[in-house]
């Protein structure tokens, strides 16, 4: 896959970012930065699927997608607030300061596109969060050993629809693989190390996700050769999100999201 | 949530074999429980399936309007509670699908019969939620008087829709607290949000009230069904108690009940209150409301499919693929 170019801007062009309420006074900006990665993933991931809520295609699968959304906002609040305040950092930064990855800001297209996403994204999380049991930062030991068992979940859920769909009717095998297909040039990201990443990695608070990404590759195939489906052609790599550029889906995304703090600054809720 | 009894078309049929009918009203007399297996006259079956089946729409419409606000919410941990809040209903809905199925209509047919617009549900869901403040206001007002109606029903004399109701009944509880949290932090806060609090109380007021149905000379059914221990208290004594209940809730947020004629009766312990306009009951029940919820619904368009749907091969080609697929 590391034939391709990836597209990305230069990284001076983003600077350090514009937020400084928290981030200045942060004690360690790199261990900051690493929360805010984290924790935007889930935050922007759970607000995703909560989208969903109400409107899923059958009553089991609205429960098991607002399980989902409620598991991912709650890893949000755990790692903003270890960040500082939780509510400050979800609801008052823009773009330039959010950390996530693309894949997770993606919209939900149909059902499978919204399970396509997530078995990506949750097959990675799960490796990751494995790992981070074994960091060298308090937090994080005992943040991923919680949230290591909630994504376990996800991962054997989607790969479950993954197989469910693509082994299942025309349709649904088309649709799941034009799901995969949409998601699949914002997997290089997540095996990205930059800078900031290595410097953790260094410190051993963050694992090296180039450690896992031949696990990753294996388990992700294992999957869609059981669901009859082809791993999807490799694409130009698309980055930029850990440096603060993103597609223009979060800038929408987050117009919701702050509307009402925004609007309101002065209330409390 | 709640379903008011829409029909009145119901007619006690009484082709029934006597001696069956007259061991099946004494063990409703002596306040046993009816379960699936037993006989039981076609009326009650008829009029047990229409109603814990618009019970089940209602909580599963009842999702929506509080849905609108779940990607908008103010805080963290609003957004977590009222998600969860909305994916009980959703739990719900399934308890009482269930039941409902105990009777012998298939969940499918019962969904069908909601998309069709030929199944009612609430009213109170289609108006619309216009500020955050709706959200404490449907907490507060709406389960509130869901929990009014549905704790008698934890003794309705159908086993399964009683016991699905205990279960509803704790989770509602909870929902209704959720709520007037939100209004107090609304009604102590901003001018701003004082004026969302009292807006919210002011258009969910009345709608609330009309929650408990048709008074009772209009409610044809209620004394068949109190009869057979479906219902346990009138529509009229369960909005009595309602406005009991909630008007010091509202003077505690300092905030003003629509209603003119609001006035404590010391004699009957309880408050004198205004007279609900019905018309406009029954033209929200007839479809001509702000919002119409099963419209909403992709599924409900003809032609469309809801997001997906067509996607779900739910009878697994392969069931068990990779371990059984886990209860959400």
């Amino acid at each position: 896959m590391a034939s391709l170019p990836p597209i990305d801007l230069p990284t001076g062009a983003t600077g350090k970012g514009s937020f400084d309420a928290p981030s200045a006074g942060a004690p360690d900006p790199v261990r900051f930065d690493y929360l805010l990665r984290l924790g935007d993933d889930s935050l922007i991931l759970g607000q995703r699927l909560s989208e969903w809520c109400g409107h899923g295609p059958v009553l089991e699968v609205d429960l098991s997608l607002a399980n989902l959304s409620l598991d991912l906002i709650g890893q949000a609040t755990h790692l903003l607030e270890e960040a500082g305040d939780g509510d400050k950092l979800a609801f008052h930064r823009d773009v330039l300061d959010f950390r996530n990855c693309w894949l997770v800001e993606q919209p939900n297209g149909d059902f499978a596109r919204t399970m396509a996403r997530h078995f990506l994204f949750s097959t990675w999380q799960h490796m990751l969060f494995d790992r981070l049991t074994r960091s060298s930062d308090r937090f994080l030991v005992e943040f991923a050993s919680k949230a290591v068992k909630e994504v376990a979940y996800h991962r054997e859920l989607s790969a479950e629809w993954v197989i469910r769909l693509g082994d299942g009717t025309e349709e649904s095998a088309r649709r799941m693989a034009e799901g995969l297909d949409w998601n699949w040039r914002f997997v290089p990201e997540l095996f990205e190390v930059d800078e900031t990443l290595q410097a953790l990695i260094d410190r051993g608070i963050a694992p090296d996700p180039r450690e896992f990404e031949d696990e990753y590759r294996s388990a992700i195939a294992a999957v869609l050769a059981e669901a009859k489906l082809e791993v999807p052609a490799d694409q130009r790599p698309i980055l930029g999100g850990r440096r603060g550029h993103h597609s223009e889906h979060l800038g929408h995304l987050l117009a919701v999201v702050q509307f009402l703090p925004r609007t309101y600054p002065d209330a409390t809720w | 949530m709640y379903t008011t009894e829409l029909s009145k078309t119901a007619k006690i049929q009484n082709l029934e074999d006597p001696k069956l009918l007259e061991a099946f009203e004494a063990r409703v007399a002596a306040d046993e429980f009816i379960e699936p297996k037993d006989w039981m006259p076609e009326a009650y079956r008829r009029t047990l399936t229409r109603q814990i089946s618009q019970h089940a729409h209602s909580e599963i419409v009842g999702m929506l309007p509080e849905g609108n606000w779940i990607t908008r919410a103010p805080s963290l941990r609003r957004k977590a509670i009222l998600l969860a809040k909305v994916q009980d209903e959703a739990g719900h809905g399934l308890y009482l699908y269930c039941a409902a199925e105990t009777l012998g209509t298939s969940r499918e047919e019962m969904i069908e019969a909601l998309h069709s617009g030929k199944a009612k549900y609430s009213t109170i869901f289609n108006y619309p939620t216009l500020t955050w403040a709706d959200i404490g206001a449907i907490g507060w007002l709406v389960d509130g008087a869901a929990i009014m109606n549905q704790v008698p029903l934890q003794r309705t004399s159908y086993g399964p829709y009683a016991r699905a109701m205990v279960r509803v009944c704790k989770e509602e509880s909870f929902h209704q607290r959720q709520g007037y949290e939100i209004m107090i932090a609304m009604a102590n806060g901003t001018p701003e949000q004082k004026r969302m609090a009292q807006d919210a109380l002011n258009r969910w007021w009345w709608p609330s009230l009309m929650m408990f149905g048709p008074p009772d000379e209009d409610s044809p059914n209620t004394a068949q069904s109190m009869r057979w221990r479906i219902k346990r208290e009138t529509n009229d004594e369960l909005r009595q108690k309602f406005v009991d209940i909630t008007v010091p809730q509202a003077d505690f947020l300092g905030l003003k009940v629509p209603d003119a004629a609001l006035e404590w009766n010391e004699e009957k312990g309880g408050y004198d209150f205004g007279v609900v306009d019905w018309e406009e009951f029954y033209s929200v029940v007839r479809g001509k409301a702000l919002s119409r919820r099963n419209a909403w619904r992709p599924a409900a368009r003809p032609g469309k499919t809801a997001p997906g749907s067509a996607t779900l091969p739910l009878r697994m080609k392969r069931s068990a693929a990779r371990g059984r697929p886990r209860e959400p």
